[in-house]
């Protein structure tokens, strides 16, 4: 005998995140959900913008292993909690639920998540965050967007970092947006260099004009 | 490794869904832009439901491409690599099929057949 269930496998995930987005949204916590490979920036990009927003800024980072990227973070001297998944290779709602009780979220504005250097499964689990960026770097070559259209396809924004290392690398910047807009046409796309600095108040600029709880 | 909560998850809900029956057949429905892979489920899923009344029912995995509605010409193609529109030529659509991952149904034993079977 067959029985019809139709049900989403991620519905548990997806209910302890609408949970997670309610708690930022009482707080008026504008929450990012940083994704990239290992490497590509995503500790770098958020240094730089902690300076720059003018704001409570709050970082929890996610790693397998090691405190290094929350002992970096720590430095501006704001809340910031490490959470090791000990292999786990994305960060789910649940995991964030646990980290939101270790901080103190009263008046901060916003709120930056490292998930793991990964490109694909971070992308089948929602956190509870407003906006959901990918950092692409330029060593990782012009492709990725049309090898990774699962995560691509559902981020708010596309920060290419390392744009310093353009005239050591063949990349087309072309083919690189292209393979964006393709599935994903409203994604903003930022060329960006921590090193530099080129890029990224611009970068910085969009990201205070999407919180809405300034 | 993250297919290991996702198939603990399959567990929890055909096990509720079946009250009690023998599943012979578990029917998945997964998009190519999720990030599943069927052979990961399936291995979890064997160790997981070793010596339980799990153990030997089948996983069978459908599988969706991406589909797109072509954001010129409004056509739905299914996209090669760069995502060029087979009717007008330009390049990308809307998404419309691909994100698919959630369990279709489940084949369970009849209760009078069984009975049949063990007399
Ligand atoms: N040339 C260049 N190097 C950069 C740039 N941004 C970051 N890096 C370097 O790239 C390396 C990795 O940067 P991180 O910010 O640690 O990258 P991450 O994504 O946080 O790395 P994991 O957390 O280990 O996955 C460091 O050595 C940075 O100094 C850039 O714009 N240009
Ligand atoms: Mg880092
Ligand atoms: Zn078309």
């Amino acid at each position: 005998m067959k029985i019809e269930i139709v049900k989403n496998i991620l519905e548990a995930n997806d209910q302890v995140a609408l949970l997670n987005r309610e708690t930022f949204n009482n707080l008026n916590v504008f929450t990012v959900n940083v994704m990239a490979s290992p490497g590509a920036g995503k500790t770098s990009l958020i240094l730089e913008a902690i300076p720059r927003l003018n704001s409570s800024v709050a970082v929890i980072e996610g790693d397998v292993a090691s405190s290094i990227d929350s002992e970096k973070v720590a430095r501006f001297n704001i809340p910031v909690v490490q959470i090791n998944t000990g292999g786990n290779c994305h960060l789910d709602a649940s995991m964030i639920r646990e980290a939101i009780k270790k901080l103190s979220l009263e008046g901060i504005r916003y709120l930056f998540i490292e998930n793991i250097g990964n490109l694909i499964c971070p992308a089948s689990f929602d956190l509870g965050e407003h906006i959901r960026i990918v950092i692409s770097s330029v060593p990782e070559g012009d492709d990725k967007p049309y090898k990774y259209p699962g995560l691509f396809s559902t981020v708010d924004a596309v920060i290419l970092n390392k744009i310093d290392l353009l005239p050591y690398v063949d990349f087309n910047i072309e083919y690189f947006k292209n393979g964006i807009t393709a599935i994903n046409k409203k994604a903003k796309i930022f060329p960006v260099s921590c090193k530099t600095d080129e890029g990224i108040d611009s970068w910085v600029e969009w990201l205070k004009g999407e919180n809405r709880y300034k | 490794m993250h297919e290991l909560a996702v198939t603990e998850e399959i567990i929890k809900v055909v096990t509720d869904a079946s009250k009690g029956r023998r599943i012979r057949e578990i029917v998945l429905v997964i998009g190519n832009l999720s990030s599943f892979i069927d052979e990961s489920i399936q291995f979890y899923f064997d160790k997981l439901t070793e010596s339980t009344p799990l153990e030997g029912a089948k996983l069978s995995f459908k599988r969706i491409p991406v589909k797109l509605r072509c954001y010129r010409c409004r056509e739905e193609f299914i996209p090669d690599e760069e995502y060029i529109c087979p009717y007008c030529k330009s390049i990308g659509g809307d998404i419309i099929e691909g994100r698919e991952f959630y369990i279709e149904s489940i084949e369970v034993e009849d209760e009078d057949r069984d009975s049949k079977e063990y007399t």
